[in-house]
């Protein structure tokens, strides 16, 4: 069977404005520029070699990160631009959910703009008339159809946008991202109309970043990296390589965060440490101050003093590095099940932060704490071994203390960690104040801060879809 | 590029829908409306009267009532600047359309053309009404040149139409240079004083190479003196021309027409 869409070693490539954004006709007379200026010299290539198919009737998803050139692909396949080299063909009559209401005029009603945007999208203007109630009916629009369109709301401006694109009955469909237009409601009537064009045999080409919606709804799919076609086949199998490699890329992201904040942390406390000799034990230099309430603060309302003051500390989320360094957190490790270090974790798989820690000289007072914020700034858990009862003997050395998790049972979200040695009465040798980043990823979208453990059970009488029965 | 050419006779519905929406929000929320199709010309009018019948006299024998004289070559020139200044500005303004939807983009630049025409023949009702005041009849023969005349206008100003707006997206100090230009064509063109003033005539070579002087010249035949046109060859030799510069601006219209979605 002929596809109804085929790209053939497809290559966009786009001129890239360097430092002028409008051209002059003065500076191209100037420079006897014109003829250059009017064919491409500074380059930007948005798709390379790019080749795929997709049969009559299936729905083809197309997937990737921002500027991988989806856009591009589908604006090819609409026929707005036109590819560098290869070939694009499209076979039949094409509607493209791009830009909803693309064509709208503010000052003329709803109604006017509903022909000629059918017009304008390849109806006649018969064919408009036949469709215009259910297209009126179809965007909810039933008592504003008369007024100018400059008085909708976005959304209605895109539902109507929506519902005449729709109505155009097309051969080949290509949506970019549009499934956001309206409610509930509105969506679930996008959905179903898709439906209703995947029955009928008709093609579909849809650019989305929700990959449940491709899962669920496409026949195929493409992954585009860079420009490149990563890989494409089996919806399943093409968004769970996209979304290894997109872990992959968070991870380097959070680990320069990290190691960035580290940095900039030991830079202003070795600072304050230089600057403020007197900042020794005892002396109460304002660091140490702030970092003994932070510290006995966030390690647990059992360590820290009566007054209120200090509690306040802990809703106060920034980061920093403070203390003696008598005892110090030399290496922060976030380590995965497989004991490797990572800034990934999955929602319930174990995890273990390991200090790496010097004692200069040694100590017999000592407590280790740990606690875990999300990105709102709320302390999701803390702990140290002072209150958990570990009485402290010894340390001296180079030692290694590791806290670890059997299952991390929090909700999808980026979470800081603050590490600390401090002595028993909250005293800071080593304060690491959010310094370290990690993200926790969730198939589940639950809300909250916690997931505990849990299981659902229902008595006969209750049956979900695809239960074995 | 004929191809392209013949789709536009697809396209005439979407072009025509479009005229009408623009003349339909063009006027849309002001209290007169399509009146102002007939004021501006008016006041234009007034304004020019008032200039060189009180202030500086133009006292050419055979060019009275001179506020006639000049209306019957002023509409076809608001016309012809309007579309020109429309036009140029037309693929940047719609720049939407080009970018995200499939659309001939040289329905707009002549959607500008055709919708400043409806003006014209809207303000059109003035010169018979002046014709009627000043008891001044036309020769009726001579009327049967007026669509000629228009349909020669409108080739010519089409062709340029679609030059100014494919290199306006790429330069845009055109629609400031247009300005300028328009004003010096404006004055270098027979509308406010007659081609048979005598200081006209050294530069005689000057204004027949100037294509709007035949324009006006043949308005000014048709509607004002009532002898016969004697104009009739320029007018026709200007039509087979205009042929040629509609031919090769939408050659470079089509030319250019890939890099509009890149650069719009």
């Amino acid at each position: 069977m002929t596809p109804a869409i085929e790209l053939t070693q497809v290559t966009k490539i786009y001129r890239r404005y360097s430092g002028r954004q409008f051209a002059t006709l003065k500076s191209a007379l100037l420079q006897r520029s014109i003829l250059r200026d009017l064919s491409p010299a500074d380059t930007f290539p948005a798709l390379q070699d790019v080749s795929f198919s997709v049969a009559p009737g299936q729905t083809y998803g197309v997937i990737g990160r921002n500027g991988s050139g989806k856009s591009t692909a589908l604006k090819l396949v609409a026929g707005i631009t036109k590819p560098t080299s290869g070939r694009v063909s499209v076979r039949g009559r094409i509607s493209a959910l791009i830009e909803l209401g693309a064509g709208f005029h503010p000052e003329i009603s709803g109604r006017e703009n509903v022909f000629i945007n059918g017009i304008m999208l390849g109806l006649s203007k018969r064919e408009v008339a036949e469709r215009f109630d259910e297209i009126v009916e179809f965007a909810e629009l039933e008592n504003f159809i008369d007024a100018p369109v400059k008085t909708y709301s976005s959304g209605m401006y895109m539902r109507l946008g929506f519902a005449v694109a729709i109505h155009v009955d097309p051969d080949v469909l290509l949506v970019d991202e549009v499934l956001a237009v309206g409610d509930e409601a509105f969506t679930h009537k996008c959905f179903d109309k898709f439906g209703e064009f995947r029955r009928r045999g008709k093609t579909i080409l849809l650019v989305t970043h929700s990959l449940s919606v491709v899962e669920r709804f496409c026949d195929e799919a493409l992954w585009l990296d860079g420009g490149r076609a990563r890989t494409h086949g089996d919806p399943k199998r093409v968004v769970d390589a996209y979304l290894s490699e997109v872990e992959k890329s968070e991870e380097a992201l959070l680990a320069a965060t990290t190691s960035r904040a580290v940095e900039a942390a030991s830079k202003r406390a070795d600072g304050a440490a230089t600057e403020a000799p007197g900042a020794a034990p005892g002396a109460g230099g304002e660091v140490s101050e702030g970092g003994r309430a932070a510290a006995s603060a966030a390690t647990g309302a059992v360590v820290a003093g009566p007054a209120g003051g200090e509690l306040q500390n802990m809703f106060q989320a920034v980061e920093g590095r403070w203390g003696s360094r008598e005892i110090e957190i030399t290496h922060v490790t976030l380590l995965d099940k497989e004991q490797q270090p990572s800034f990934v974790f999955h929602s319930g798989d174990p995890m273990a932060v390991r200090l790496d820690i010097v004692a200069h000289a040694p100590s017999t007072d000592f407590v280790f704490g740990v606690s875990l914020f999300n990105a709102d700034g709320v302390c999701c858990y803390g702990t140290n071994t002072f209150i958990e009862q570990m009485d402290p003997r010894s340390l001296e050395g180079e030692v290694k203390v590791t806290f670890a998790i059997d299952s991390l049972d929090l909700v999808e979200g980026t979470y800081k960690l603050d590490v600390a040695v401090h002595t028993c009465d909250g005293y800071p040798y080593d304060y690491h104040r959010l310094l370290y980043t990690f993200r926790v990823k969730s198939r589940t979208p639950d809300v909250g801060i916690y997931r505990p453990h849990h299981r659902w059970s229902f008595s006969p009488g209750v049956r979900f879809k695809g239960d074995p029965s | 590029m004929f191809s392209n050419l013949a789709q536009l006779v697809r396209y005439r519905s979407l072009i025509l829908s479009l005229v009408s929406r623009e003349l339909k929000a063009r006027y849309r929320g002001s209290v007169l409306g399509f009146l102002w199709s007939f004021i501006n010309p008016l006041l234009l009018l007034g304004i020019y009267s008032f200039i060189f019948t009180t202030i500086m006299p133009n006292r050419v024998e055979g060019v009275q009532p001179y506020s006639l004289f000049m209306l019957c070559g002023i509409l076809p020139w608001t016309w012809f600047a309007a579309s020109l200044t429309e036009a140029s500005g037309s693929l940047i303004a719609g720049g939407n359309l080009i970018k995200k939807v499939l659309f001939p983009a040289e329905v707009l630049p002549i959607v500008s053309v055709l919708a400043n025409m409806v003006h014209f023949f809207l303000a059109l009702p003035i010169v018979v009404l002046f014709l009627v005041a000043y008891r001044h009849p036309p020769d009726a023969l001579d009327l049967l040149w007026f669509p000629v005349a228009v349909l020669v206008q409108l080739v010519f100003t089409t062709g340029l139409a679609l030059v100014l707006a494919a290199l306006t997206v790429h330069f845009r100090d055109i629609r400031d240079i247009l300005a300028n230009v328009l004003m010096l064509w404006f004055f270098s063109t027979p509308i406010i004083y007659p081609w048979f003033q005598k200081e006209v005539a050294p530069y005689k070579l000057f204004f027949d190479l100037n294509p709007f002087t035949h324009l006006a010249i043949s308005y000014q035949e048709i509607l004002f003196f009532s002898d016969a046109i004697g104009h009739w060859r320029w007018l026709l030799a200007l039509g087979a021309a205009s042929i040629g510069i509609f031919l090769a601006g939408y050659w470079l219209f089509d030319r250019l027409r890939d890099s509009f979605a890149e650069v719009v």
